[in-house]
């Protein structure tokens, strides 16, 4: 009952902190929205078959607009840890297991907001949004975005300072975003492309993103759906160890 | 009753001793002081209590829970202001507070009471709703004593309460701490490295260095082991008078501390025309001459032959601050 409690401590908390920083929310709306529009309408000459570049690119930016807010998210405990809030949690009366998993919830539901609202764009591209793909799509964003948390709570507990994010951030979020097959088709990639996406697990959430929304994908739906659930419960189960196991 | 109790407790990292086979028991009510100078072990000790650590051997009880295997239940019992800040300065102090009472497990219909509480307590009320990022040092103390209250702990943990804040705040704090005890009747254990507090504050003093007790009881009571006054010279010559005074029988002890000479004498005020006298026929010249009562400074002093220096924590401050810089 505590646990829970807890557990809903920390989510509140997360919120809370996310709904204060107002630049934190304005950057995380207008990274994606430059995204589409600049790429959308650059590369509007390219066509793919019946579809513009604008439709085909909007799946994989619903997916990427979730990799910042996650990771970040996961890897603020640094900044917990920095100003010493860590410690009121770690002494309070509820195990690790709820400290990561009020974590976790709170990334993924700062991440479902933002993909939520990136999904509504929908309407302004024209990308038919049914019933049902809507509700595919949240419960492929908070597959995705639980895993990312995950990876930023992992992040966090292997680096000792604040010095390091920055890299960190760079080294992972660009790999992982360039390299996921959000900007261009995977079947037209050269090969050493091609190899190095299907390694990048991001890579099978923006298939099975674009295959719910625009029926067209390079790995079929329902290997690349396995893949990332068999992906997202290891970085929890991961990222879970790492926590508790930290001082 | 015993509210605290450690058997034999001690904790190792790698080859360093932080606290070395320590048994102590606290009782219920009082203000119990560690004191001792900055790496003493205080902290490591306190960590330990909290379950924030583990001890490398040794038992610990708090309010009767065992510290390793009943943790929850001495995280219910006990409250802790940190010797750094931690607080969650994007949240107002109210939201700090009603955070706490929630990972606490208050229930809603106290919450709102308790907090109203403990904010006069600490006379934040009128700024309760305020970021706590525009709190002072002072203010932001204030609200983790208050903080840490807010669940009716047994045991109230305060790791160098008033380290880093200005002589007035301090008073403050010592104020608040000492209506706390008499009003709250909880237990309270603070360590600190200033012998002033320690003397103002405490019912019982433990002094710790190097990882160990190495004395123990009221604070008169330990001044008292001293066994008399302190008369502190400046001379020239300090060679020549550390000799000629062996042979004065009333002196006690003999320290050199810097350039000034130390000594403990049953009856400093008779005493000091004496040792005048003595100088002056030893050809040798009294710069300055002081008498004071010990302190608890010379109680460490007497025990270990060293003062507690403050100095050797601006010292880590500086390494710190340079760390970062590299």
């Amino acid at each position: 009952m505590s646990e829970i409690e807890g557990i809903y401590t920390i989510w509140l908390r997360e919120i809370i902190r996310y709904s204060r920083d107002k630049s934190r929310i304005a950057s995380s709306f207008i990274q994606p929205l430059l995204l589409l529009l600049v790429l959308g309408s650059g590369f509007s000459f390219v066509r793919l078959g019946s579809l513009n570049y604008q439709t085909f690119l909007f799946p994989g930016i619903v997916v990427v607009s979730l990799v910042g807010v996650s990771i970040a998210s996961g890897i603020s405990v640094i900044w917990d840890r920095e100003f010493g809030f860590l410690k009121e949690i770690l002494v309070a009366p509820i195990s690790r297991t709820s400290i990561f998993i009020g974590k976790a919830l709170g990334g993924c539901t700062l991440a479902l907001i933002q993909g939520v609202i990136v999904l509504s764009l929908s309407f302004i591209l024209k990308v038919p949004l049914t019933f049902y793909s809507f509700l595919l799509s949240i419960g492929l964003m908070a597959l995705i975005s639980l895993s990312l948390v995950s990876i930023g709570l992992i992040i966090a507990s292997l680096i000792e300072t604040i010095e390091s994010f920055g890299l960190i951030m760079n080294f992972i979020i660009f790999p992982l975003i360039f390299l996921s097959g959000a900007f261009f088709p995977l079947q037209e990639a050269p090969l050493w492309l091609k190899i190095v996406s299907l390694l990048n697990p991001l890579t099978y959430g923006v298939e099975a993103m674009r295959y719910n929304l625009i029926k067209i994908s390079f790995v079929p739906f329902y290997l690349s759906l396995s893949i990332i659930s068999t992906f997202t419960f290891f970085t929890i189960l991961i990222g879970g160890i790492a926590f508790s196991k930290r001082k | 009753m015993n509210v605290i109790e450690t058997f034999s407790l001690t904790k190792k990292f790698n080859d360093l001793i932080a606290v070395n086979n320590v048994s102590l028991k606290v009782r219920e009510g009082e203000i119990f002081g560690l004191l001792g100078p900055n790496g003493a072990g205080k902290t490591t000790f306190i960590s330990i209590l909290c379950t924030l650590l583990k001890p490398t051997s040794g038992r610990a009880k708090v309010n009767g829970f065992d510290i390793e295997k009943e943790q929850n239940e001495v995280r219910r019992s006990i409250g802790i202001v940190f010797q750094d800040p931690s607080l969650d300065n994007r949240l107002t102090a109210r939201e700090n507070l009603e955070m706490h009472a929630r990972l606490y497990g208050v229930p809603k219909e106290e919450r709102k009471k308790r907090i109203e509480e403990v904010l006069k307590l600490v006379e934040l009320e009128e700024r309760a709703n305020e970021l706590v990022k525009n709190y002072s040092s002072g203010m932001k103390r204030r609200l983790e004593i208050a903080r840490g209250l807010i669940h009716y702990p047994k045991v109230l943990f305060l790791d160098e309460p008033t380290l880093g804040l200005d002589p007035q705040t301090r008073e403050h704090v010592w104020e608040y701490i000492k209506r706390l005890a008499e009003r709250e009747r909880i237990t309270i254990l603070l360590t600190t490295h200033y012998m002033e507090e320690a003397d103002a504050l405490c019912d019982r003093v433990a002094i710790m260095d190097y990882g160990k007790i190495i004395a123990l009881g009221k604070p008169e009571k330990l001044k008292d082991k001293v066994g008399g006054d302190i008369l502190v010279l400046e001379v020239k010559g300090k060679e020549k008078f550390l000799k000629e005074i062996r042979k004065i029988r009333e002196i006690k002890k003999v320290h050199l501390i810097g350039n000034k000479i130390s000594i403990t004498v049953k009856n400093a005020e008779r005493f000091a025309p004496k040792i005048l006298e003595f100088a002056r026929r030893n050809k040798i010249v009294v710069e300055a001459i002081s008498i004071r009562k010990p302190s608890l400074g010379d109680v460490f002093l007497y025990y270990t032959g060293r003062e507690i220096r403050e100095e050797a924590s601006e010292q880590k401050e500086v390494m710190k601050r340079r760390v970062r810089f590299l």
